[in-house]
């Protein structure tokens, strides 16, 4: 029950991606070239996610734990050092250079073009260069 | 190339870009980081975290199967630069949000959202580094 759950939680995740515009390079491109073919987009689409989550997370918090396990996991470190920040950067300029961010690209995949897969194979490598930097803790691999 | 101004589709595919992440926190207690899911899958950060990743995946990739069921066509994937641009992008893309410990779901959609000290500084980080990056490719390097 809980994979199910989270197969459909994937999905809505996924068709919100793709008919916001989110999945489109070109229009995340777009996006980034405001002295250009500037497409503002997708700024509703964060506009409309941030409104969901911020409220319904709030709602969500208000149950001692989740349906499906014990207790919420959610980051609590609020250190800002390099590597937020020059990784955050380094993250923009790929994300300027390629057009595709991890969580567009994986739905992407199910319109199964070439690029799509080139993309996210570069990211494993990509992922594969930091553990080789400095080993990773679990705790640390999401924001 | 030109792109269509989206506000109505891309604000409600936003919607349900976080619906996802408020229904991965109600069943699992999880925030919606693709960063972290994609690179806990690939580098098996830990075993225990493996199924519902792979879940969660699993319906992201069928997002646009569903759609192309439900209206006969597929989302738009427009990729506006080369393979080797995708390629690097993705390698930089993969490095970045590992260091950075998230990307546009897990700081931008998710931290924002939990008003995490983190994601703040994040976002406006990536946001900003992906324009200049944009803007240097386009209109100073003419690519």
């Amino acid at each position: 029950m809980k994979m199910i759950y989270a197969v459909i939680t994937g999905l809505i995740f996924g068709i919100g991606i793709s008919i916001s515009g989110m999945i489109d390079p070109a229009k995340v491109i777009n996006f980034f070239d405001l002295a250009g073919t500037w497409d503002p987009s997708l700024a509703f689409v964060m506009g409309g996610a941030l409104v969901v989550t911020f409220i319904g997370y709030r709602l969500v918090w208000r149950r001692d734990a989740p349906l499906f396990e014990g207790r919420f996991q959610v980051p609590t470190s609020t250190v800002i050092d390099g590597k937020l920040i020059g990784g955050s950067a380094l993250f923009g300029v790929g994300w300027g250079i390629a057009g595709f961010c991890p969580g567009a690209a994986i739905p992407a995949l199910g319109t199964g073009q070439w690029e799509v897969v080139l993309f996210l194979v570069a990211v494993g490598v990509g992922f594969y260069l930091r553990r080789l930097v400095s080993p990773i803790k679990p705790a640390q691999a999401s924001a | 190339m030109e792109t269509l101004f989206t506000p109505f589709t891309s604000f409600g595919g936003g919607m349900l870009i976080g619906l996802g992440a408020v229904l991965l926190m109600l069943g699992l207690g999880r925030i919606f980081g693709a960063t972290g899911i994609m690179s806990g899958l690939i580098l098996v950060e830990n075993r225990d975290e493996l199924a519902w990743r792979a879940a969660i995946v699993l319906g992201m990739i069928l997002a646009p199967g569903a759609i192309y069921f439900a209206t006969g066509s597929m989302p738009d994937v427009q990729i506006p630069v080369s393979p080797a641009m995708v390629a690097i992008g993705g390698v930089i893309v993969g490095l970045g949000t590992s260091l950075g410990s998230g990307c546009t779901s897990g700081h931008g959609v998710c931290g924002l959202s939990r008003l995490s000290v983190r994601s703040f500084v994040a976002v406006p980080t990536f946001m900003a580094t992906g324009a200049i990056t944009v803007f240097l490719i386009r209109h100073v390097f003419g690519g």
